[in-house]
């Protein structure tokens, strides 16, 4: 095991799938010579060649519509789409296409791509490189989700999304790519789809999040824990199929919940858990379930005292989690 | 009007009750006057007036106990330089309305709010969460035992970390007893035992009740026992003790001096003065020692602060000082705050081994018992009459172990039994 940064653990992801099946290739805005803009490909231009790490035009929908025309042939894409703000013209390809296509030809093809979307604010990105897309295509079914949060997961739910055979939208924080490091256990390790994953045990109160936040959550959990509030973190992982057992199994142990995420509060994934939580665990509860979330306004803003006020962050968290503990 | 909440007195108290009203309905209070006298667990403390004005109404009555926060009064805030009473209505409605308004406004505010205030707190006490009936099912919780059980929650609403705590303390004398009707069996079988009379739990009562209940669960008690020969210090205390009055005003009693010893002890074996955390053991760089005083209808322990940068005299002082306050009910929260270590006299009263339970989250408590004279073998092989006392240690063996006990007992014993006229009292 060592210790590796989010972008070098997706980078390790993608290099190990198209050294182990010929199928798999990259397709994305600079993703060759370039190495991304983030340089998650860097190196797989010269390793792979021009002929599996292709620098597409800069349009979303071709580089979604190649991925969909290539993986009804067999082929397994990885379209990269730069900054999941971007994500708008492929909509068409992705909804109407990409998610309905077993569907549609009542299981005859599948597609089994990944499209990778770097997303989420905190790094003064403003309105064209700072927004969450998860809650809008999570509504969309056929399409799977995941947002990893730290580096094992994110190299292990790249591997899993690469060999699943449906299309797996897979959302990269932008802020934890180096921000957040941990160790990545050596060899093939696939992180299944579906599972979330506690990351911190305790019985007094529960936080729900994932990406960037659950970082957040974890810093929180341990400030609570010097004030004696023993907090569990569930990193869900997988927004889409969400882990309904493990959301439940939390909810009923602690009896109050907290879900943080930085996308717009209305209709979004907390209101998913929460609809859960009242569904399956309403006679546990010992409080109302609680959300923190970003705002409802049009976009991240620019400014840095804005962007501050729109983003969760740990003293929000702690903030929230007392009124919690409190109640 | 603003209303005067029930304050909290000093970290972990949750409740207060009030003794005694200092200001009556209709009484001008200043700023900062003294307005109620409230009983904690800990300590008894006079609330001061948040704001100049005048005492509109008493929300909780003497003797009640409610928790931090709740609506005790309502200040009338007094308004500057208005010399008359504000008219309430325009003048277009006629003299008549104008002067009746006010006469009848005094009548009817005061007992509107008082409907509120009490139906207030009983309300969000059983406004029960889901998680909380669940539990109160499962353990056959009956509506007289959920009144008396605190909420901790806001508002006062209980929950299910409350009804846990509960069931927990319940569990206690419940499985005690059914011990005792096993082994007392066949007597049980022909005679019912007689109801016997329920003392009422004191907010002091309930306080020990907790915190020794926390104490004994979560801190792994070790205890073990050092036999100290007080002669010198005996000796030492009758040529001094009459001088000292004289000097000092106060006796000179032992406590003092066992307290100089403990001091001693703990520089030389820092890790008793000390507390356990998940995060580790934290060494304190201040020695506080907490010394147990008996009152009227239980214990407190005032805290000697800094005691290691004291004299015996100084001690001496400060112990008679903590004493006679905590017999009156004048301790003040920082005198009951901030121990780090326990000294406590059960010997006074004649006892010769004591198992005392540590006061989180201390790491040790020393029990000093009876000076008794014994027939001792010294040097040479001689039987002398000697002053003895036992000095039992009960220590959280989570922070240390034996070795670091023993040691410390030692050099306890060591200074006791090397007490001279050199050692300055002063």
């Amino acid at each position: 095991m060592a210790v590796k940064t989010v972008i070098e653990a997706i980078r390790e992801g993608m290099d190990e799938e198209m050294a182990r099946d010929e199928s798999v290739f990259l397709i994305g805005e600079d993703v060759g010579n370039r190495g991304g803009v983030f340089l998650a490909s860097d190196g797989l231009y010269k390793k792979y060649g021009e002929l599996r790490v292709i620098d597409s035009p800069l349009a979303e929908s071709c580089i979604v519509g190649v991925a969909i025309g290539a993986a009804v042939n067999g082929m397994r894409p990885i379209a990269e789409i730069q900054f999941a703000d971007f994500i708008a013209p492929a909509m068409n390809q992705i909804i109407e296409e990409a998610a309905r296509f077993s569907y549609r030809t009542a299981g005859d093809f599948n597609l089994p791509m990944v499209i990778r979307a770097p997303w989420g604010g905190g790094v003064h990105g403003a309105l064209y490189h700072s927004q969450s897309i998860e809650a809008t295509f999570s509504h969309i079914p056929g399409l799977k989700v995941v947002a990893p949060g730290t580096p094992a997961d994110a190299k292990g739910l790249l591997k899993a999304a690469i060999r699943d055979p449906d299309p797996v939208l897979y959302l990269e924080h932008k802020r934890t790519y180096r921000l957040v490091k941990g160790e990545v256990p050596d060899g093939d390790r696939v992180v299944p789809i579906g599972k979330a994953d506690l990351k911190r045990v305790g019985t007094d109160l529960s936080l729900i999040a994932y990406g960037l936040m659950l970082t957040y959550c974890l810093e929180a959990a341990e400030k609570l824990a010097a004030d004696g509030v023993s907090a569990e973190v569930l990193d869900l992982r997988t927004i889409k199929p969400i882990d309904q057992a493990a959301i439940v199994a939390t909810a009923r142990k602690t009896g109050k919940v907290l879900v943080v995420h930085e996308d717009n509060r209305f209709a979004g994934i907390a209101a998913e858990v929460m609809a859960i939580i009242m569904e399956n665990a309403f006679d546990a509860l010992d409080a109302p379930v609680m959300r923190l979330t970003g705002p409802d306004v049009p976009a991240m803003p620019f400014n840095h005292v804005l962007e501050d006020a729109f983003m969760p962050n740990v003293e929000k968290i702690l903030a929230k989690a007392k009124e919690l503990a409190a109640y | 009007m603003a209303s005067v909440k029930m304050p909290q007195l000093g970290e972990s108290i949750t409740e207060g009750t009030i003794a005694r009203w200092l200001k009556q309905p209709g009484d001008q209070v200043k700023k900062y006057e003294g307005l109620v006298e409230v009983i904690t667990d800990k300590v008894n403390a006079e609330v001061p007036a948040p704001l100049a004005g005048i005492l509109k109404e008493i929300k909780v009555k003497e003797g009640t106990t409610v928790t931090v926060g709740t609506e005790i009064a309502v200040i009338e805030e007094s308004v500057p330089a208005t010399a008359a009473p504000p008219t309430p209505r325009s003048p277009k409605e006629g003299g008549e309305v104008a002067i009746a308004a006010p006469a009848a406004a005094p009548q009817s505010v005061p007992s509107v709010p008082a409907g509120e205030g009490q139906g207030e707190g009983p309300e969000s006490r059983t406004r029960l969460s889901p998680a909380v009936r669940a539990l109160i099912e499962e353990h056959r919780i009956s509506d007289a035992e959920l009144s008396g059980i605190t909420g901790s929650g806001i508002a006062g609403r209980i929950s299910k970390k409350d009804i846990e705590d509960f069931v927990a303390k319940r569990a206690q004398p419940a499985t005690a007893n059914g011990e005792q009707r096993q082994a007392t069996a066949p007597a049980a079988a022909t005679a019912a035992p007689t109801p016997g009379t329920t003392i009422p739990l004191s907010p002091m009562r309930r306080a020990i009740a907790t915190n020794m209940l926390k104490s004994k669960q979560t801190i792994p008690h070790a205890w073990t026992v050092a036999e100290v020969d007080m002669t010198s210090v005996v000796r030492f205390r009758q040529k001094a003790k009459d001088g000292f009055k004289l000097r000092e005003g106060i006796d000179l009693t032992f406590v003092p001096i066992i307290v100089k010893a403990v001091v001693e002890g703990l520089k030389a074996v820092p890790v008793l003065n000390a507390s356990w955390s998940e995060q580790g053991v934290v060494l304190h760089k201040d020695i506080n020692i907490g010394v147990a005083v008996s009152v009227d209808d239980g214990l407190i322990v005032p805290v000697v602060h800094q005691a290691d940068r004291m004299s015996i005299s100084g001690l001496a002082k400060a112990i008679d000082d903590l004493a006679k306050r905590a017999r009156a009910g004048k301790l003040g929260i920082p005198d009951v705050q901030g121990g780090t270590f326990t000294v406590n006299n059960p010997g006074t009263f004649g006892t010769i081994l004591s198992y005392s339970i540590i006061a989180p989250p201390q790491a040790g408590i020393l029990a000093m018992d009876a000076i008794v004279k014994r027939p001792v073998v010294v040097e040479g092989d001689a039987i002398a009459v000697r002053s003895m006392m036992n000095l039992c240690l009960s220590f959280d063996h989570r922070v240390l172990d034996g070795v670091s006990a023993a040691r410390f007992l030692q050099g306890v014993r060591r200074w006791l039994e090397g007490f001279s006229e050199q050692v300055p009292l002063y």
